[in-house]
């Protein structure tokens, strides 16, 4: 099934410009999203997929940061080339983002109501009061948010947390975005929540057609709801896959390691996998493969080269960033621009 | 037959809550009624979400939180019943490690020092036998002696860990409580510390507590399991049985609601309404407002823990017998 592209991103680097020189916390990535897909961005702390959601919504904090390279195009729109105040009018009604802490998002001093209907007027200044408030309703229902002409008047502090992201969904969803950006949107949550919310993505995914870029670091969540992965380490891509091939035939190094690292649920492993060293700071290694000194198949050559994203397989679109899939590695394995 | 190491009969905490009046105190009750064994050499992992009292649970058993009531045996001694000065010599048996080790570390004191601190306390060694001991407890734990020049802002969050359970082991206690260990490590450091952790148990007999949220990772660690709803104990039993075959609704709809790393795994997902604020009520089970087969017998009385399998217990009317 052939699906149109919704965002594409090209060559993307985020630089952080810090007392200790320069940090390229997004270092030239290249990924698209499909229209009505659910795409997710996994990695550990450090890995820049936060950085690269508020790239694509134009949050970086700057100074210190910027987009140094690459575009981010939304259709024919790149991203990265608009104003402050062109960036406003996509913010909301064109993609929308929904963040980890959704205390720290909602504004403690205005109503819930106030709020989201604020969200609305951004955008449709003519919109009538009453046209307003029913459309509010009706987006806090679909969200299974209880009593909501009640809850309209009530303050984030008296919410629990899976009510307060429910807010943050409808707020996101009020102005129809294609896309919504969910930056580690349940890990705040408690496991029976985050099942709700989880569930509630989905089916709004699917009524609504809405893309969803999932930022996560829980390998769980994304074999739950997502289509496609996207593997960060260090700034870069490492691996890119359907969601059953990334779990089923994983490819990178790290992506094994990091999937046989989850102690699951359904059977007891005797000792776990363990990744040896540490999470690297963003910026330290800039030659060579970044996740070389932890590797198990690490050679001379991954020290000084930084391998290229190689394509793999025919049929579905596989990527790995590793030497190994020279030799090894499934299908062709055909090699491609260096980035 | 093991040994009991820890025995904890119908514990309490009550926090005083005042009301808007000012006048009328009530009670949340974060340990209500919680009666647990801990045997020499295992692990016992205490599971629940956020507020069911895990924590405080763990706190009590130390007496870093006075409790409202109950026993706790240690080693034989009822330790709600020593005076403080005698508990804080008892701490020796008894380690804590926390979540989040920034927060536990004292970022103006040098690891060694941070090490040392118990040592001084419990008078144990003189100045040289000390330091060979913070020596080689950091190369148990999979650091450098020369790491204990360092504060704790110059290491990764793994190593912070590291130094606190490194902290922990100082006084060669018996029993370790750990309080989330993992949940604030990225996932590839998670597994070097749980597989430190087991490690540390075969080769130094420890036996832990290990608290925490992710059903995972103590389904991993534990030996037995006990999963905590608003401040009692639901379900207790081997961890093989209770995953393989939760009793309490509430344990089989925590156990469904967690997102399995495998996309062709398909289920039946139990997924329940509502959050713990609607589950104020002061008779009956606290869990019969979420619970889908809650029946008027719930809203009259409390069910008891009691033991449905050999080692098995689960608090929950539909499986008494009367």
């Amino acid at each position: 099934m052939e699906r149109n592209v919704l965002l594409k991103v090209k060559d993307l680097e985020t630089t952080f410009f810090t007392e200790d020189g320069r940090v390229p916390a997004v270092d030239h990535i290249d990924f698209h999203i499909n229209e009505g897909e659910i795409l997710a961005i996994v990695g550990e702390s450090g890995c820049g997929k936060s950085v690269t959601s508020l790239s694509i919504m134009g949050l970086v904090p700057s100074p210190p940061g910027k987009i140094t390279s690459g575009q981010i195009l939304l259709g024919e729109l790149d991203l990265t080339k608009q104003s402050e105040k062109q960036m406003r009018k996509i913010r909301g009604k064109e993609v929308a983002m929904i963040f980890q802490e959704p205390m720290t998002s909602l504004n403690p001093l205005y109503t819930i109501g106030n709020q989201l209907t604020e969200a609305i007027l951004l955008h449709n200044k003519k919109m009538k009061k009453k046209e307003v408030a029913s459309k509010v309703i009706e987006m806090m229902k679909l969200v299974g948010l209880p009593r909501a002409e009640e809850l309209m008047k009530d303050y984030p502090h008296q919410l629990s947390g899976g009510m307060r992201q429910r807010v943050m969904i409808a707020m996101a969803l009020l102005c129809n975005p294609k896309l919504l950006i969910a930056d580690e949107p349940t890990t705040a949550l408690d496991v029976t929540i985050q099942a709700q919310i989880l569930k509630l993505m989905k089916e709004l995914n699917k009524q609504f057609r809405t893309a969803v870029l999932l930022i996560t670091h829980d390998l769980g969540v994304v074999a739950e709801v997502c289509e496609r992965v996207v593997v960060m380490y260090a700034g870069q891509i490492v691996e890119e896959a359907p969601v059953g091939e990334i779990f089923k035939n994983p490819q990178h190094p790290y992506t094994k390691g990091l999937l046989q690292s989850v102690p699951d649920m359904r059977y007891k492993k005797d000792s776990l996998y363990s990744i040896k060293g540490n999470v690297p700071k963003p910026g330290s290694i800039q030659m060579g493969c970044r996740f070389a000194p932890r590797c198990d198949y690490a050679t001379e050559r991954c020290i000084t080269e930084n391998p290229p994203l190689y394509e793999l397989g025919e049929g579905t679109i596989h990527k790995s960033r590793c030497f190994l899939q020279e030799t090894e590695g499934i299908g062709i394995a055909e090699r491609v621009a260096e980035g | 037959m093991q040994n009991v190491l820890l025995k904890v009969d119908n514990l309490k905490k009550y926090f005083p809550k005042r009301t808007a009046s000012l006048k009328k105190v009530s009670h949340v009750k974060a340990v209500d009624n919680v009666s647990f064994e801990v045997f020499e050499g295992e692990t016992l992992g205490i599971v629940g979400e956020s507020g069911c009292g895990k924590s405080t649970t763990g706190r009590t058993v130390m007496r870093l939180i006075e409790p409202t009531s109950g026993s706790i045996k240690f080693d034989g001694e009822d330790l709600s019943k020593l005076s403080k000065k005698v508990m804080r010599k008892k701490r020796r048996d008894i380690q804590m490690v926390f979540q989040d080790p920034y927060a536990s570390l004292n970022p103006r004191h040098t690891v060694k020092k941070i090490l040392e601190e118990p040592l001084i306390v419990h008078g144990i060694g003189n100045a040289q036998e000390r330091k060979e001991r913070i020596s080689e407890y950091l190369e148990i734990v999979g650091l450098d002696s020369y790491h204990g020049k360092r504060y704790p802002h110059q290491f990764s969050g793994g190593q912070r860990q590291r130094v606190g359970i490194a902290r922990a082991l100082m006084t060669n206690p018996k029993l370790i409580i750990a309080d989330e260990p993992v949940s604030a490590l990225d996932v590839s450091i998670q597994a070097q510390v749980l597989n430190l952790m087991q490690k540390l148990q075969e080769d130094l007999k420890l036996t832990y507590i290990f608290i925490a949220h992710d059903l995972g990772v103590v389904r991993h660690i534990s030996d037995r399991v006990a999963v905590m709803y608003l401040g009692s104990v639901v379900e207790l039993a081997e961890s093989e049985s209770l995953y393989a075959e939760p009793l309490h609704p509430y344990t089989k709809a925590l156990l469904s609601a967690v997102p399995i790393p495998d996309p062709t795994y398909e289920r039946e997902q139990m997924i329940i309404t509502g959050d713990i604020s609607n589950s104020v009520t002061d008779t009956g089970c606290k869990f019969q407002a979420r619970c889908p087969y809650a029946t008027i017998t719930c809203k009259m009385s409390t069910p008891d823990l009691v033991e449905v399998k050999p080692g098995h217990s689960v608090a929950c009317h539909l499986y008494s017998t009367d």
